[in-house]
């Protein structure tokens, strides 16, 4: 069990270290050092943290549902291509992101900014000027443009093994087309669109540099706060205990995920 | 519906990457404003030493990523979804995905602190690899799943060894799933920030570092020639992807006809 | 700083991970044996500098892109950039423990103040940087670090408004300007994101010190910043020079040489009148380097006619260095005006410190203004 060690070692081990930290108190300049104590915790449930935690999981959230209505008709489009336009169509969903993450969303706030062309744009044909740039909006946006491959490629590999007899079955029985994305796709899929969901949510929720450059501050999330506690505070205990905070949400949202897979795969058998 | 959904997932990923080849073309440094075309940006471009050391450090780090996360994230599917199927495990192998990438790194730094671990490409690739082969995992987990296993039993059945049976049964039918993930894996590791940042040596910074580093001053007209040309690269790349594939469909075809 | 309870709880993650973690460095090829603890034998001011190499950690553009030829052509000995972001970033890393390999690294004058009470800091030995002498007294002796015992500077400066004059009716004269705008100004401004930035204009518009750890005083301020919010368009420490020059905002809060990158005519710069900080960006050398001698004559260096020409020229800072400082005041104030700044308006403003355990509550305004 190669991968297994390899994930002891490199993920355990120093997860271990961090959930050790949020017990410590926090040295002057930054480390930790004892007596252990519950104060980072307790400090938890304040409610400008728990606030906080509710913004960021609702534009995780949002971004997730955006990048699933854009990803999912997108993915299910490439496997109708032939297969080596398939592969080519993956491809392009992901070459964007090998240019470079701050490079992006830089062009976001050209784009966004009250001087910038989509402003100038809808001005002309006299919906603008617009205000989007450094407010929740754009940080939703932002988190959507920046993992909506995540949500693509898995519900592509699920819908690229479904078999299309099925679809041609419940066409000529004359199931419309919302009854076959609800009866066949959806169900058969949802292996795929939870990883998906779940790829898009996870980092979503995690970001500090989208919310910083296209909220400009205007919107913090729980990112911004684990970044600056171990950054700007030097209190890498608490850092470590809104860390766990999130830990422990994702956590339940996995342990749901596998049970739903569980669920679907005796539906299957 | 035809392929319509397609064109708006690629309006939308490709109108910023449009104002970047634009903003490459900008004689002033400044981006708000355009003031005319220019090339001087991609001379400037290759000159510099930094951006180019960073890149040639982020291939580094993301080719050996690849390599790890596909060997392992592929070995580690089939053993939770054939061998060892256990919610503890499914629960270890989600976790490096579940992860806040800061809480990683911050873990893998006091690591690597702790035992002294010198700082370079080589911890950026260790630590890249953890989520890399998650990802890779769990793309190769959803087709695995769908993958009827008695094809695979089968094999056994006839005599072929467990090696035989997963080269000439079980590789290429998880095949496309494989390229997903490495695919995946490759570009997470390019663009990676949060975890370099901690783990990589400071005298020998990644791409993202290097331009996050830069931004002091705002986005450059350097670092968007820089975007450009890697796009250009990527899609001369896929080009030939593109041409080989199709060669190799109909060598399957011409294979495949009785 | 450790106590023994911490190092007790680490003996033992490390006993649980032990066996595994010597299978990894097995396989690994092993780590490098650092952590030295000894003190540092006193500098050889004689010391063969071709044999010395040394790793310095600034931020981006912020000096001579040619600076290590120049630097090996004078001195011989070899040098490798490295680059940061901002001051928590390297100063992060500078206290994760273990050794960061930099030897010079560049901070701000109150972060070089933690880095130094946290024991990570060689004392500056004057021998090895004669050029010192050639430094406002001013600059050696700003509250971080009274006679410059741990920290060199490199450049200093303050901090106040960039202003479109074009576009303004009068131009802003206190920082109530900004943080109560007038209607027409509304959603037009900008505020640093950083702190003690981020407080200072509420703090000065109050009478209180630039450094107040007072908890009053703090949540006086923090009213303040909630009440601002609302009337800016953002926070930002990137790009608001190129905002201002396209005009997309008329106010924002910058540091000095800020503005004149903005290459706008109509960009100007004022400190408001309730005063504002006196920075300083510094260069420390670390005492985990293994050249140190190296490392203070690169400091020597930076702090050279040529290299603080260069800055001054360039980033369009001020130069702690006496003769440079007074030639860039005579070229460059007719157009820069920060530039024509002399050591004593500069001493007007209160020059930052290290906030200690107060960090955590600034930070904390940071959030709840943010999150607002």
């Amino acid at each position: 069990m190669p991968a297994l060690v390899y994930l002891l070692v490199l993920m355990v081990i120093p997860l271990g270290l961090v959930i050790a930290y949020a017990f410590l108190t926090s040295g002057r300049f930054g480390g930790v050092q004892g007596p252990a104590t519950l104060d980072n915790i307790t400090r938890l449930f304040q409610p400008l943290y728990l606030e906080v935690l509710a913004s960021s999981v609702v534009n995780a959230g949002l971004a997730t549902f955006i990048a699933f209505l854009i990803g999912f008709p997108a993915a299910l489009a490439i496997t109708r291509l032939s297969l080596s336009w398939q592969t080519v169509a993956l491809i392009a969903v992901v070459m964007p992101f090998w240019t470079n993450f701050l490079i992006r969303t830089y062009a976001w706030i050209l784009l966004l900014n009250r001087e910038g062309i989509l402003s100038d744009g809808l001005a002309l044909i006299g919906l603008g000027p617009i205000e989007v740039l450094y407010t929740r909006e754009a940080v939703i946006l932002g988190l959507t443009y920046a993992y909506i491959p995540l949500m693509v490629l898995p519900i592509y590999a699920s819908l690229q093994r479904l078999d299309s007899m099925l679809l041609e079955a419940a066409c000529n029985l004359g199931a419309g087309p919302w009854r076959r994305f609800r009866t066949i796709l959806l169900p058969l899929t949802m292996p795929g669109i939870i990883t998906g969901c779940l790829f898009v949510f996870i980092p979503s929720l995690g970001n500090f540099v989208i919310p910083e450059l296209l909220g400009g501050g205007n919107s913090q999330m729980i990112g911004n706060l684990i970044r600056d506690q171990f950054l700007k505070s030097r209190d890498w205990p608490f850092g470590s205990a809104l860390s766990l905070l999130v830990l422990a949400l994702l956590v339940i949202i996995v342990m749901l995920q596998a049970s739903a897979a569980r669920r679907s795969r005796k539906w299957g058998a | 519906m035809g392929v319509a959904p397609l064109w708006v997932l690629y309006v939308f990923l490709y109108v910023p990457i449009a104002v970047v080849i634009v903003m490459s073309f900008n004689a002033s440094d400044n981006p708000f404003l355009w003031s005319g075309f220019s090339l001087e940006w991609y001379p400037a471009l290759l000159q510099d030493a930094d951006i180019m050391g960073g890149l040639r450090t982020t291939l580094i780090v993301a080719s050996g990523t690849t390599v790890i996360s596909v060997i392992l994230g592929t070995l580690l599917a089939l053993a939770l979804e054939r061998y060892f199927p256990s919610r503890f495990l499914d629960a270890a192998a989600a976790a490096p995905a579940v992860m806040p990438d800061i809480m990683l790194a911050i873990g893998l730094l006091a690591f690597y602190t702790l035992v002294n671990f010198t700082l370079g490409a080589f911890s950026v690739i260790l630590a890249h690899s953890v989520f890399g082969i998650a990802f890779v995992a769990a793309v190769v987990r959803v087709r695995l799943a769908g993958m009827d296993s008695s094809l695979e039993e089968a094999s056994r059945d006839l005599g072929a060894s467990s090696l035989k049976t997963f080269w000439s049964v079980t590789l290429p039918g998880i095949r496309p799933a494989i390229i997903a993930g490495a695919l995946l894996a490759f570009t997470l590791s390019l663009d990676e920030f949060t975890v370099a940042f901690f783990t990589a040596s400071p005298a020998d910074p990644t791409l993202p570092i290097v331009i996050y580093s830069s931004v002091r001053f705002g986005v450059t007209p350097q670092v968007n020639a820089l975007a450009t040309l890697l796009l250009l690269v990527s899609f001369i790349a896929v080009l030939l992807i593109q041409r080989t594939s199709r060669l190799g469909d109909s060598l399957r075809r011409r294979e495949a006809r009785p | 700083m450790a106590t023994q309870r911490t190092r007790a709880r680490r003996a033992s993650v490390l006993g649980i991970a032990g066996a595994v973690c010597a299978v990894l460095l097995a396989a690994c090829g092993g780590g490098s044996s650092g952590g030295d603890a000894s003190p540092s034998p006193s500098l050889d001011p004689s010391a063969d500098l071709s044999k010395q190499s040394i790793v310095v950690s600034n931020w981006d553009a912020y000096m001579d892109p040619d600076v290590a030829l120049k630097f090996t052509d004078t001195t011989k000995a070899n040098i490798t950039v490295a680059k940061h972001a901002t001051n928590e970033e390297i100063v992060g890393k500078l206290t994760a423990g273990g050794d960061p390999g930099i030897d010079v690294a560049f901070v701000s004058g109150q972060y070089a103040q933690a880095l130094n009470e946290a024991g990570l800091l060689e004392p500056i030995d004057p021998r090895l940087v004669p050029n010192m002498a050639n430094l406002y007294p001013e600059s050696k002796n700003l509250s971080f670090d009274p006679g410059s015992t741990f920290s060199v500077p490199y450049a200093w400066g303050t901090t106040g408004i960039c202003y479109r004059e074009d576009l303004m009716a009068a131009a802003p004269t206190s920082w109530n300007d900004l943080l109560n705008p007038a209607p027409e100004y509304e959603k037009k401004t900008l505020m640093l994101a950083t702190q003690p930035w981020l407080n200072l204009p509420a703090a000065k518009a109050l009478g209180f010190s630039a450094n107040t750890t007072d908890e009053g005083e703090l949540e006086q301020i923090k009213q303040q910043l909630l009440k601002t919010k609302p009337t800016l368009l953002g926070f930002d420490d990137v790009t608001f020079y190129s905002r201002l020059a396209a005009g997309e905002v008329v106010m924002a809060v910058a540091w000095d040489g800020w503005c004149n990158y903005s290459g706008d005519p109509n960009v100007k710069f004022v400190v408001p009148s309730e005063g504002a900080d006196l920075w300083a960006d510094t260069m420390v050398v670390l005492k985990s380097s293994k050249n140190k001698e190296a490392a203070m004559a690169y400091i020597n260096f930076m702090i050279g006619d040529e290299m603080q020409s260069w800055m001054t020229n360039n980033i369009l800072y001020k130069s702690p260095n006496k003769t440079i400082a007074e030639k860039a005041a005579a070229e460059l104030g007719a157009d820069f005006p920060n530039i024509a700044m002399t050591p004593a308006d500069l001493a007007k403003g209160e020059s930052l410190i290290d906030l200690g355990a107060a960090s955590k509550i600034y930070q904390q305004i940071a959030t709840e203004v943010q999150a607002s």
